[in-house]
Formats: C-alpha cells, sequence, structure tokens
C-alpha cells in the first residue's frame, strides 16, 4: 500500500512540476471552446444549446492528448522496467498510475468547466451537471486511454496511432455523458438514468483498463 | 491429427494445401445455390425486389461480427496457450472481417436509398457497424505500424480482446443514444416472422458465406506464413551479406 501511494505522489510531483505538462491539457481545453464559437458562429442561444456537446469534446480530446505522456517517461528513464519487475502487482501500479494521471491532469479540466461554461453561455444549472458529468465520465476515458497508451509505449509509436485506437472505445463514455447533461438542461429524461450508466462505464473500465495496460506491457516490453 | 499439431507451419501448409481446393468448390456451388434461391425468392410485398438485398447484406454482417469473434480466440491462442499459428490467424483475418464489414455497410446502403429515401441514417445498427469497421481499421493500422510481427502480435491481441469486450458495450450506448434522439423513425423487418420463401435461401447464403471466409481465411494464413518465410529468408541472407 505504501508502495503505491508513493508511487501516486511521485507521479503527481512530476506532472505538476517544470516539464511535466500536466496542465497544457486545461490550456488546450480553453483553446478548443474558445475555437467553436469561431466555427458555429457567435450566435449565443446555438451555442448554449451546444455547450454541454462542446465542452465534453474538449474534454474528452484533452484527456487523449496529455495520455501519451503516462507511460513515455517513465520508459524512457527506465522507472517503467522498475515498476514491472517491482514486488508490487503492476495491475495495480498501473491503476495507481492512471489514477495520479487522472488527479492531476483530469481534475483540472473539471475545475475549468465552470469558467467555460460562462463563455458558451451556460446557466448555474447546465455548468453543473456538464461538471458532474465530467466528474463520473473522465475516469474512464482516463482508464480506457490507458490501455492505449500502454500499446504505444510498447510499440514505440504514440500520437495518431493511440488516437485512432482509443477514440472508438471512448464513444460509450461520450454518448452517457452528453445525454445525461442534455437530461439535466432540457429534460424530458430523467438525470440519473444515464448519470448511473455512465457511473458504471467508469467502474468497468477501473476493472478493464489495469488489467489489459498490464497485460501489454507484461508481453510488449523487452 | 490435433490443434497442438498444426503449431508445425509445414504440416499446417501441407493440410491446407490438400484442404483448400475442396473448400473452394463447395463454397462455388452453395454460393450459385444460395444467388439462384435468391433470385427465385418471391418479392416482398412491401418493400419490392429490393428486399433480394438482404441476401447479401445479413450474411456480411453476420460475418462482420463472427469473425472478431475468431480473432478473439486467436488472440487468447497468442497471450494464453502461445499457439505459434494464432497470431497468423488473427493477422490474416483482420482484412477480410474489415471487407465484410465494409460490405455489410455498403449493401445496407444502398438498401436504405430506396427503403429510407437516404444513403445513411444514424440508425442504431448502422452507426454500430460503423464504429465496428473503425475498430477493424485501427487494428490493421496497428499491424502496419509495427515491423517486428510478434511483437505487434501481442499488442493486437490486446486490443482485440478489449474490443470484444467493449464492443457489446458500444452497440448497447448506440442503441440507447439513438432511441433517445429518434424514436421508430425506421422501418424494420419483423425478425423472427420471416417467410421460409425468404429463410432458406437466407440460411444457404449464410452457410456460404462462412465457407468463403474459411477459404479466405486458410489461404491468407498461408500467404502470411510464406510472406513470414520470405522475411526471415531475406534477414539471413542480408546477415551473410554483412558478415
Amino acid at each position: 500500500m505504501t508502495a503505491l501511494s508513493a508511487l501516486i505522489r511521485r507521479d503527481i510531483r512530476i506532472a505538476l512540476r517544470v516539464g511535466g505538462g500536466a496542465l497544457i491539457g486545461v490550456l488546450f481545453f480553453l483553446t478548443v471552446t474558445v475555437l467553436m464559437p469561431f466555427a458555429v458562429g457567435p450566435d449565443l442561444a446555438l451555442l448554449s444549446r451546444l455547450g454541454p456537446a462542446i465542452l465534453w469534446l474538449g474534454a474528452l480530446l484533452a484527456s487523449l492528448l496529455t495520455l501519451d505522456r503516462l507511460f513515455t517517461a517513465d520508459h524512457e528513464d527506465g522507472s517503467l522496467d522498475l515498476i514491472v519487475m517491482s514486488r508490487t502487482p503492476l495491475e495495480l501500479a498501473c491503476a495507481a498510475k492512471a489514477l495520479a494521471h487522472w488527479l492531476a491532469a483530469g481534475l483540472p479540466l473539471i475545475v475549468a468547466t465552470p469558467v467555460l461554461g460562462l463563455l458558451l453561455n451556460l446557466d448555474g444549472t447546465a455548468t453543473l451537471a456538464v461538471a458532474l458529468t465530467l466528474l463520473a465520465g473522465t475516469p474512464a476515458l482516463t482508464f480506457t486511454g490507458m490501455i492505449g497508451a500502454a500499446l504505444a509505449v510498447t510499440l514505440h509509436r504514440g500520437g495518431l496511432l493511440l488516437a485512432v485506437l482509443v477514440l472508438p472505445l471512448s464513444i460509450p463514455v461520450l454518448i452517457f455523458g452528453v445525454a445525461a447533461s442534455q437530461a439535466a438542461i432540457t429534460g424530458p429524461l430523467s438525470f440519473g438514468t444515464p448519470f448511473s450508466i455512465l457511473c458504471a462505464l467508469s467502474l468497468v473500465s477501473f476493472v478493464v483498463g489495469p488489467f489489459a495496460a498490464a497485460a501489454s506491457l507484461r508481453h510488449g516490453l523487452d | 491429427m490435433s490443434l497442438i499439431d498444426l503449431a508445425n507451419p509445414t504440416k499446417f501448409l501441407a493440410l491446407t494445401a490438400r484442404l483448400l481446393p475442396w473448400l473452394a468448390g463447395a463454397t462455388v456451388i452453395l454460393l450459385l445455390i444460395g444467388l439462384y434461391q435468391s433470385a427465385m425468392a418471391p418479392d416482398d410485398y412491401q418493400q419490392g425486389a429490393t428486399v433480394k438485398i438482404m441476401f447479401i447484406h445479413v450474411p456480411n454482417a453476420w460475418l462482420s461480427m463472427f469473425v472478431w469473434g475468431i480473432m478473439s480466440i486467436a488472440s487468447l491462442g497468442t497471450l494464453v496457450w502461445r499457439h505459434p499459428l494464432a497470431d497468423v490467424a488473427a493477422k490474416a483475418a483482420a482484412p477480410i472481417g474489415a471487407a465484410f464489414t465494409f460490405l455489410a455497410l455498403v449493401t445496407g446502403s444502398l438498401w436504405g436509398r430506396p427503403m429510407w429515401g437516404t444513403y445513411w441514417e444514424w440508425d442504431a445498427r448502422l452507426t454500430s457497424v460503423l464504429i465496428l469497421f473503425l475498430m477493424y481499421l485501427g487494428l490493421i493500422a496497428l499491424w502496419r505500424a509495427v515491423e517486428d510481427p510478434s511483437r505487434a502480435a501481442r499488442a493486437a491481441a490486446v486490443l482485440t480482446l478489449v474490443g470484444a469486450i467493449n464492443i457489446p458495450i458500444i452497440k448497447f450506448s448506440v442503441d440507447w443514444w439513438n432511441t433517445l434522439h429518434q424514436p421508430a423513425s425506421v422501418i424494420r423487418m419483423g425478425g423472427p416472422t420471416l417467410d421460409n420463401a425468404f429463410l432458406i435461401p437466407l440460411l444457404v447464403m449464410a452457410i456460404a458465406f462462412s465457407l468463403l471466409f474459411i477459404t479466405l481465411h486458410l489461404a491468407a494464413m498461408r500467404n502470411e506464413i510464406l510472406r513470414r518465410r520470405v522475411r526471415s529468408l531475406q534477414m539471413m541472407q542480408a546477415n551473410q551479406k554483412a558478415a
């Protein structure tokens, strides 16, 4: 247990330090959200209707782009080999790394959501709904994305290949995240149904993600 | 001869060399029978002659999922049993599965044009098949991104198994998403109440397409084995020249 909490603390510290780049994700999120009005026009009514979808897409892309860093830095300086060889089960170590990554790169996105909601003319309820769904859904994005990150590091290929492999897997999270936010804003559906499915998706990814990532690291690293 | 004997590629090549002509012959005969029966099948009272697209469309759609199942079993063979031919089977199946999925999409879209008045409808089934197609393409891209076949095989095996878990979840989500956005806008055939005049040709075509898949898959596996032999011979030659 101490090994895992040490791993989490270490990863967060590295991510927040100079050169860690955890906050670039938030900057990317802001930039994508600012770009949207240029594409669809400055119509406030339209923007508030599209708002949840824009925020969800921005958060999805931002968390995807930061995933590249999950294993590569550790692979380059050799600490990933130490983690693989250590007595801590690799599945738990992967889960700890994903949790640290979510705390450093995912949580800031949720904190930034209210500010971006203002830009998109979302009212209080809508902003709260989007932030809540992001809180429930982004862990699923990180934990399924971790599989792609593990594959990418064993293949020495990142970037576009990672995106192509991970994006189809994140479709369910996108569907239920946007649906739950829309349900809270306009109805007629209850917020609870899609929101609990979203939580279920996150829970499933907690199980599947670490095992698949650990399997690909164990079979792929040499 | 058990599965473990086939681990020897030479034995596999010898066995498939004897099997393939018979399989190919059976495929051609069944396809001819199926196509004849499909052509003779009566027109649907609502859909007219376009219902005959179904005899091509449904077997393709069925195989698009069946091939992913085959690849998942092969991936277990790669990761768990380390069967030497498992990754050859998985690699050879991916492009064939992608082709079946593509044909299912094209025939579905051609069927949709007269029925729904549009080539593309964000119907739940069409959408989930499209996502399946994207996943096939991603898998092929993964195979092509890495030169070392055994390294690519293990990565592809993990991705295939993750996909096998995720495909039902994606299918469920897309169904849910579609019913939310546009309830019951699409006319569907009443699945189980299919008349025998349609059911028998459909079954014959389904068996014929499955045989077609097995034939193509075995042939593609042979090609892959030979390609790997050529590759290792070339590398040996390059090593000799260097030495």
